[in-house]
């Protein structure tokens, strides 16, 4: 199951001329971009790690896409998201976040029901992925 | 919030121009621009300027060449600049990097100067992501190494010079879309780095060596110095000057047009303590903007010859 978060995502994969001219218009903006990668794809872990430093001042997308090849060279087989920050209002908040990696198979997820009290049934989504522990998610 | 744009689909291609007339080109892309400004702001250089002009034909041809689609490649734009202290090659460098924008050889025209300290870190681990992080802020732009050679230091196998010259190496190589870098330093010690480096040499397309300034050629950047900071030199102090320039180039440690803005910047001060310590009533715009002789023979540099010439 292709998982949709951020922007773009019921969009095909973006191509990487893409994603350059995506990360190009955050910079003109001077909105900072950086990187980050998970192999949890539940859609409220909001906890990604960060790939290298946020990029503040590098006038080119050609840098961002750089630390991307590295990026996937290490961790190709998990997420990997460009998110850009805004700073314009006194603190850093996030303007755009895109999907820019996937696993090659997205299992997708089950649905657990727990019965409470009063046969009250509470739902749960969990990532087939985290049956596996962190780091061998995936491939 | 705007909507971020979309990246544009390729389009297909309009069919190719049939011919390209390059005098057009020349005017149209501000290459002119660049090249007249070039000799009108830069004194002397007269080599340096003939190697720009034919760099810029070259990239001029080049870029036709692409449009009719007989090139593919990015021609290799990394180059070195050899000469002594103060002839201009950083100066230089920023119209280059200009030059190339205009051309569309880079995106974005910026110029990142660096040193070593910029490149190599401290200790392990430290170097590569120091280097890459300069690297990521030159990206679309021009890198200026400043003495290049001191990179790479032979008599410390353990230096970790090395480690920022195998990532600049592979970067050169693999974004030369991205990247332009432009080595600078004394010509003799940069032939002995690429001798010892030969990875540099065979990556770097253009060689542009500065010739020292002539003392004519000196005290016409010195005036054209003054003349932007809105001051002027009496008749004598012109004398003075050619004098002193004629001096200071036997001394050690001459920087060609550096020294001229350290002699001009102690001018000046001694021109304001002298005006503050001698003035008797309000100072007109003149006397506030006239170097006068005095000012320059202050100089160290007339003392040493004098006491030099007593000795004798």
């Amino acid at each position: 199951m292709r998982i949709t978060q951020g922007a773009f995502s019921f969009l095909p994969d973006l191509t990487d001329d893409q994603i350059r001219a995506q990360v190009q218009y955050c910079i003109d903006n001077k909105w900072a971009v950086s990187l980050e990668f998970t192999d949890d794809p539940h859609p409220r872990n909001v906890y990604w790690d960060m790939w290298g430093h946020p990029m503040f001042d590098n006038p080119d997308a050609a840098a961002l896409m750089m630390e991307l090849n590295a990026c996937r060279k290490l961790y190709g087989d998990r997420y990997i998201r460009v998110v850009a920050f805004d700073s314009s209002h006194g603190w850093e908040s996030v303007k755009l976040s895109f999907i820019v990696n996937r696993p090659a198979e997205e299992p997708g997820y089950r649905l657990e029901r727990q019965e409470a009290a009063g046969r009250m049934i509470r739902y749960a989504t969990k990532p087939y992925a985290a049956d596996k522990p962190a780091g061998a998610r995936y491939g | 919030m705007s909507a971020p744009a979309f990246a544009e689909t390729e389009a297909p291609q309009d069919a190719l121009p049939a011919a390209i007339d390059l005098h057009e080109e020349f005017e149209t892309s501000g290459v002119k621009d660049i090249l007249a400004e070039l000799d009108r702001e830069l004194i002397g250089l007269a080599p340096v300027k003939r190697r720009i002009r034919e760099t810029a034909a070259l990239l001029l041809v080049e870029r036709a060449r692409r449009r009719m689609g007989l090139a593919h490649e990015t021609p290799t734009l990394h180059m070195s600049f050899t000469g002594n202290p103060g002839t201009g090659k950083t100066t230089v460098a920023l119209r280059m990097a200009d030059l190339l924008h205009r051309l569309g050889y880079i995106r974005k025209g910026h110029l990142v100067s660096v040193t070593r300290d910029d490149l190599v870190g401290q200790y392990i681990g430290h170097t590569a992501p120091k280097t890459k992080e300069i690297l990521k802020k030159a990206m679309g732009g021009v890198l200026f190494i400043d003495e290049a050679y001191y990179l790479y230091r032979p008599e410390n196998e353990r230096d970790y010079g090395q480690e920022a010259i195998e990532i600049l190496l592979q970067v050169m190589e693999n974004q030369r879309d991205d990247l332009v870098v432009i080595l600078a330093g004394y010509a003799q010690r940069m032939d002995r780095f690429f001798e010892s480096n030969p990875g540099f040499r065979s990556r770097i397309a253009h060689h542009i060596d500065f010739p020292d300034y002539t003392d004519g050629e000196l005290l016409r950047i010195a005036e054209k110095m003054l003349d932007q900071q809105n001051y002027l030199f009496d008749d004598a102090a012109t004398q003075a000057m050619t004098e002193y320039i004629a001096r200071r180039r036997g001394q050690p440690h001459f920087a060609n047009a550096r020294s001229i803005r350290n002699a001009l910047d102690r001018a000046r001060l001694r021109q304001a303590n002298r005006l503050f310590e001698r003035a008797k009533g309000p100072l007109d715009a003149k006397a506030l903007s006239t170097i006068s002789a005095e000012d320059i023979t202050a100089s160290r540099v007339f003392a040493i010859k004098s006491r030099e010439g007593e000795r004798k």
